[in-house]
C-alpha cells in the first residue's frame, strides 16, 4: 500500500518549520511504523537530500527513545502501544498521516521530530531514588514486600519516560511522569523513609524545569503507552500534603 | 607482548578476598582529585559511574542516547541470576560457578567466573535497596525461575522488564551523583576515539550529536561500558543503536580484540518477517519454561498447528535431550531449530520458524496463570505478528542476540592499553563461548558496582600519570583523526545508503559466520567484505554536514566501522577449527551432531592486534588454566 505523509521539518530549533508532504510507497502490512519512516529516509538519503530526523532505539516500546504525535496523539491511534509498536496494518491504502514532534516548553525542539527532555532527568536528581551507597545492603529477604505491594510499586516503576503524558497534555505537565517514580518508590520500605524530602524535592524541579500545572484531566493517562495510572497523580498529591504537614 | 591475565594466587574462593585485600586504595581526600570517564550508562557504565561517585572520584559519563536511562540494557526482559538459593533447590556459589564455566563451554577464566558468582549475591541485595521493584511470593520474600539451560530457580525478575527496573536503579543512583556534583553527565555524545599519552588511555575525543562539535576529554583513566557488537548482523535483538565503534577505535589505539567469533544467537525470536525489517524481536527465553517446542514430523508438512496431530508432532528438544528438554542452553535448542528448518520441516510462509506451543501450559495452569507469567510477552507477540499465542502457537526462529566477545581484559578488567578498562558486553571475560541466560545483568552490574571500585583504585593509586590537558599535542592528532574520518564519509556522495550497505554486510556474517561455519563460508566472507569495504567509501550516501544532529551521518560511521570489525570475526571464527559454545565448526562435530571441541589446541582467548585495515591481525593467546573443574564435553541429554 501507499499512505501520504505530512512531517513536521524543522532544521534547528532558532529555524522555521512546518509540514512536509511525504508519499511511502509499498507499505507492506507488517511493516512497523518506524519502518515505514526507514523506507522514506531511504528514498531521501539515497537521492542525497537530508532524511527526516528521529531518534528510536529498542524499537520494543521499552527504551522511550521514539515519541511522536501522530495524527495529533501522542503515540498514535492504539491504545497502551508506543508507536515504535503500531504495525503498519492499522493502516489502509492511500491514508494520509500527520506526523510531528512532541511540543512542550519543557522539551526544547532539536531537529525535525526530535526534542531534548533532559528535563525529565532533572526531576530524578532532584530525588528519584533511595539515597543507599553501593555495598552494605542488606541480605534481599530481610525486607519483607507483599506481593500486592511489589506489584503495585512495578506498575507505578513501568514508567518508560517517554514524554508523551507531557505531550498529551494542554498544560504540558509532567504530573504523571513525576508522580509514577514517587509512588514507586513511596510504597516500598526502602523508598519511604526519604518520602517526604523526596516529593517536595520533585515536585520543585517539575515545576523549575518549565512544566504546566496539573489540572486533573487525564488526558495523561490516556495517551500513556504504559498504562501509568492517574492514580500516581492522587498519591502524589497525598504525598505532598503529608510532606507539607510533617514539615510545618 | 605476552597477555598476563593477573589472576590472584590461591585458592579459587580466596582470590577475590586476597586480591582486594593486596590491592592499592586512593585515600578518600584524594578521590576528588582524580577523574575518571566512563563511556556508557547501560548497567555496567551506570553501575560503574554511581558506585566511583560515592567513593568521591570526579566521573564523567557519556552516553550516546539523549538519555542514559535509554541505554540497551533497558529492553532485556527474563532475569538476573544470583546464586542466593533462596529456593533450598540445591544453588550455591560454587554451583552458579559451575554451572558458567560449563554453560560457556570451558573457554572463560576460572578466577573470574568464580567472582562473578560470588558477587552475585550481592548485586541482589544492592539492587532492593535501591527500590528495584522484583517480583515477591505472597509471604513478601522475592520470588525466582528457572532460566535457560540452569536446573536450579536462581533466576530474579521484575515481571517482563527486568533490565529495565535495574538500570532504573543503577541509574537513579547515578542521577543521585549528578545532583550532589560528583558525576558529571553528557549525553548524545559518541566517543569517536581513545586518547593515549605515555601509552596511556587519558582521554577521549567525542562527537556533540546535537551540535556536530568534536569535543575532548581528559581523566586519569577511561572506561569502556559501550555494549556488544550484535549489531554488525544487520539484524538482531539488540537496539539498533549498538555499535562496535567505541570497542573498535580503542582497538585501534592498541586494545586487544579477544574471540569476537563468540556470538551468541538467541533461539527465541520473531521469525523475519521482510526485507525492510529493522531489527528482531526477542520472546524471553522463560517462555521455554512453559512452552514446548516443536516442528511436524514430515517435511513440508503444511497444515496450520491446529491440524496436526500430535502423534505428527516432532518435540524434538524433548525426544533428544530428555533431562533438559525445552531449557537446553540457547546454543543447542538454536542450532537444532536450524536442522529441523534445513530439513524442511520448518513452520511458517519462509520455513524458517518452529513452533512454541503453550496449549498445554494453559490445560495444566489455566489461562490466568500463564497470562500473570507471560502476559506482556503475549502482547508483544501479538502486536507485532497479529496472532494470538493463546490460541495459535508462536512461531519463534534464532536471532543474533549477545556477544560473548569483546575487548581483552585481565583479571582487573584492564586492555591491553594501561588504564582503559572495559565492562559489561563490551568486555569478552566471564561468558566463554556461550552465555547462559539471565547472566548478562549479573555480569554488567557485577562489573561496575563491585569490581571496578577495587580494581580502578588500585590502577590509579599504582600509576602515577603526568599532568595533563586537553591541549596536549595527543589530543590534536586524535581530534584530526577522527575530523578526517567525518569529511571523509560526507565527501563521497554517493548513492548507496548505509543501510543497504549494513544490510548486505549483515546478511553476509549471518550465512557463512552466523549459526553454523565452514572453512570454504568464512574465507568467503574473507573475500567478500573488503570488497564491501571499499563500494562502501566510494559510493555510500551521507547527506547534511557534520555540524548539527545528522543520524545517518552517525549511522554510517558505526556501519564503516562494522565493515573492519566483520573482517576479524570472521578471520577469528576460521583460525578456531574446534567448535564450542555458540561457535560451530561443521568440520568439527560429534557423531550426533553436537559441537566437538579441541582441548588440546583450543583452550585459549584468542587475542587479536590491530595491525592495519585490511591487513591481518596478530594472534596472542592467553591459555585457559582449569585447576579446579575439568573440562568435559558438554552433555545436556
Ligand atoms: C532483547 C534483549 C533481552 C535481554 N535479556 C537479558 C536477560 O533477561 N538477562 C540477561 O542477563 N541479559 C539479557 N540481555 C543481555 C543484556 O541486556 C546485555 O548484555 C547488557 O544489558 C549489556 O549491558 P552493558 O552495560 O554492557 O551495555 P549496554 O546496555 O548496551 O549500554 C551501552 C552504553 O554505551 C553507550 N555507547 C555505546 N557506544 C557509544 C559510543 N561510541 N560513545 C558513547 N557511548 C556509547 C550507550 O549509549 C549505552 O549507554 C538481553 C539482551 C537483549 C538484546
Amino acid at each position: 500500500m501507499n499512505v501520504h505523509l505530512k512531517v513536521w521539518r524543522q532544521a534547528g530549533p532558532a529555524a522555521p518549520g512546518g509540514l512536509v508532504d511525504y508519499t511511502a510507497t509499498g507499505v507492506s502490512a507488517d511493516m512497523s511504523f518506524l519502518e515505514m519512516l526507514d523506507s522514506v529516509n531511504e528514498t531521501l538519503i539515497a537521492r542525497g537530500e537530508d532524511p527526516i530526523a528521529f531518534a528510536s532505539d529498542c524499537r520494543e516500546g521499552i527504551c522511550g527513545t521514539f515519541g511522536v504525535m501522530v495524527d495529533g496523539r501522542p503515540h498514535g491511534p492504539d491504545p497502551c502501544t508506543t508507536v515504535c509498536q503500531l504495525h503498519m496494518r492499522r493502516y489502509n491504502d492511500g491514508d494520509t498521516i500527520v506526523i510531528e514532534p512532541w511540543q512542550a516548553r519543557a522539551f526544547p525542539l532539536i531537529k525535525d521530530l526530535v526534542v531534548d527532555r533532559t528535563a525529565f532527568d532533572t526531576i530524578i536528581q532532584a530525588g528519584g531514588y533511595t539515597s543507599v551507597n553501593t555495598g552494605g545492603a542488606q541480605d534481599a529477604n530481610a525486607i519483607l514486600i507483599p506481593k500486592t505491594v511489589a506489584d503495585e510499586a512495578m506498575d507505578s516503576a513501568q514508567c518508560i519516560g517517554c514524554g508523551a503524558c507531557v505531550a498529551g497534555c494542554k498544560n504540558a505537565s509532567a504530573a504523571l511522569f513525576t508522580s509514577a517514580k514517587i509512588t514507586h518508590l513511596s510504597l516500598l520500605p526502602q523508598g519511604q523513609m526519604e518520602a517526604p524530602t523526596r516529593v517536595v524535592a520533585m515536585i520543585e524541579a517539575m515545576d523549575t524545569s518549565g512544566f504546566g500545572g496539573c489540572s486533573n484531566e487525564g488526558e495523561c493517562e490516556a495517551v500513556c503507552p504504559k498504562g501509568i495510572s492517574l492514580k500516581n497523580i492522587a498519591t502524589m498529591n497525598r504525598e505532598y500534603r503529608k510532606a507539607l504537614f510533617a514539615n510545618r | 607482548m605476552t597477555l598476563d591475565p593477573k589472576i590472584p594466587s590461591g585458592p579459587l574462593s580466596d582470590k577475590w578476598d586476597r586480591h582486594r585485600f593486596d590491592s592499592k586504595l586512593v585515600s578518600p581526600a584524594n578521590r576528588r582529585k582524580h577523574t575518571v570517564i566512563i563511556v556508557g550508562t547501560g548497567l555496567a557504565g551506570a553501575s560503574a559511574a554511581a558506585s566511583l561517585g560515592e567513593l568521591g572520584y570526579n566521573v564523567l559519563s557519556f552516553c550516546i542516547h539523549d538519555s542514559p536511562r535509554r541505554a540497551h540494557s533497558i529492553a532485556a526482559q527474563g532475569g538476573i541470576n544470583a546464586a542466593k538459593n533462596y529456593q533450598n533447590d540445591g544453588d550455591s556459589i560454587y554451583r552458579l560457578f559451575y554451572d558458567t564455566i560449563k554453560g560457556g563451554d570451558y573457554r572463560s577464566r576460572e578466577a573470574n567466573v568464580y567472582r562473578l558468582a560470588q558477587t552475585s549475591v550481592n548485586i541482589i541485595d544492592q539492587c532492593v535497596a535501591q527500590g528495584v521493584p522484583f517480583a515477591r511470593e505472597y509471604g513478601g520474600q522475592l520470588d525466582n525461575r528457572s532460566f535457560g539451560g540452569a536446573q536450579v530457580s536462581r533466576t530474579f525478575y521484575a515481571r517482563g522488564q527486568t533490565g529495565q527496573q535495574l538500570l532504573l536503579g543503577a541509574y537513579q543512583s547515578m542521577m543521585r551523583q549528578v545532583a550532589k556534583g560528583s558525576v558529571t553527565m553528557f549525553a548524545q555524545r559518541e566517543m569517536l576515539d581513545v586518547v593515549l599519552i605515555d601509552g596511556k588511555a587519558r582521554g577521549i575525543i567525542c562527537r556533540n550529536l546535537v551540535t556536530g562539535q568534536l569535543e575532548r576529554y581528559v581523566a586519569d583513566a577511561v572506561c569502556l561500558a559501550t555494549g556488544g557488537y550484535g549489531t554488525a548482523y544487520y539484524l538482531s535483538t539488540n537496539a539498533i543503536n549498538s555499535n562496535v565503534t567505541a570497542a573498535w577505535r580503542a582497538h585501534k589505539r592498541g586494545a586487544y580484540f579477544a574471540n569476537p567469533c563468540f556470538t551468541q544467537i538467541h533461539p527465541t525470536c520473531i521469525p523475519v518477517s521482510g526485507d525492510d525489517q529493522s531489527k528482531l524481536t526477542l520472546m524471553s527465553e522463560s517462555l521455554r519454561n512453559d512452552g514446548r517446542v516443536w516442528v511436524p514430523k514430515n517435511a513440508g508438512d503444511k497444515r496450520p498447528a491446529s491440524e496436526i496431530p500430535e502423534a505428527e508432532r516432532d518435540y524434538y528438544l524433548e525426544r533428544k535431550y530428555p533431562s533438559f528438554g525445552n531449557l537446553v542452553p540457547r546454543d543447542v535448542a538454536s542450532r537444532n531449530s536450524k536442522a529441523v528448518c534445513d530439513e524442511g520441516r520448518g513452520v511458517g510462509d519462509s520455513g524458517l520458524a518452529v513452533f512454541l506451543d503453550f496449549q498445554n501450559a494453559i490445560d495444566r495452569l489455566g489461562h490466568a496463570t500463564v497470562a500473570g507469567r507471560y502476559g506482556n510477552l503475549f502482547d508483544m507477540y501479538k502486536k507485532i505478528t497479529d496472532e494470538d499465542p493463546y490460541t495459535v502457537p508462536m512461531r519463534i526462529y534464532p536471532a543474533i542476540h549477545y556477544t560473548m566477545g569483546g575487548l581483552w581484559v585481565d583479571y582487573n578488567l584492564m586492555s591491553t592499553v594501561p588504564g582503559l578498562h572495559v565492562l559489561g558486553e563490551a568486555n569478552f571475560s566471564d561468558h566463554g563461548a556461550n552465555r547462559l541466560g539471565a547472566s548478562a545483568l549479573m555480569q554488567g552490574l557485577a562489573d561496575g558496582y563491585f569490581v571496578i571500585p577495587y580494581t580502578l583504585a588500585h590502577y590509579i593509586a599504582s600509576t602515577p600519570v603526568e599532568k595533563a590537558t586537553t591541549d596536549h599535542a595527543a589530543f590534536a592528532e586524535s581530534e584530526d583523526n577522527v575530523q578526517s574520518r567525518i569529511d571523509r564519509l560526507l565527501s563521497v556522495k554517493g548513492s548507496k545508503t548505509p543501510r543497504a550497505l549494513h544490510r548486505e554486510l549483515g546478511h553476509l556474517l549471518w550465512d557463512e559466520v552466523g549459526m553454523s561455519r565452514t572453512e570454504a563460508g568464512l574465507k568467503r566472507a574473507l573475500a567478500r567484505i573488503p570488497e564491501l569495504r571499499e563500494e562502501f567509501w566510494q559510493n555510500v550516501s551521507v547527506p547534511g554536514d557534520a555540524n548539527n544532529l545528522n543520524k545517518n551521518l552517525e549511522y554510517a560511521g558505526r556501519v564503516a566501522d562494522y565493515l573492519e570489525f566483520g573482517e576479524l570475526l570472521a578471520l577469528d571464527a576460521l583460525h578456531r577449527t574446534e567448535s564450542c559454545g555458540g561457535h560451530f565448526r561443521e568440520e568439527s562435530q560429534t557423531p550426533d551432531g553436537e559441537a566437538k571441541r579441541d582441548d588440546d589446541h583450543f583452550a585459549y582467548a584468542a587475542a587479536w592486534e590491530f595491525q592495519g585495515v585490511g591487513k591481518t591481525h596478530e594472534l596472542h593467546k592467553e591459555q585457559f588454566v582449569f585447576e579446579n573443574v575439568k573440562p568435559t564435553q558438554r552433555s545436556y541429554k
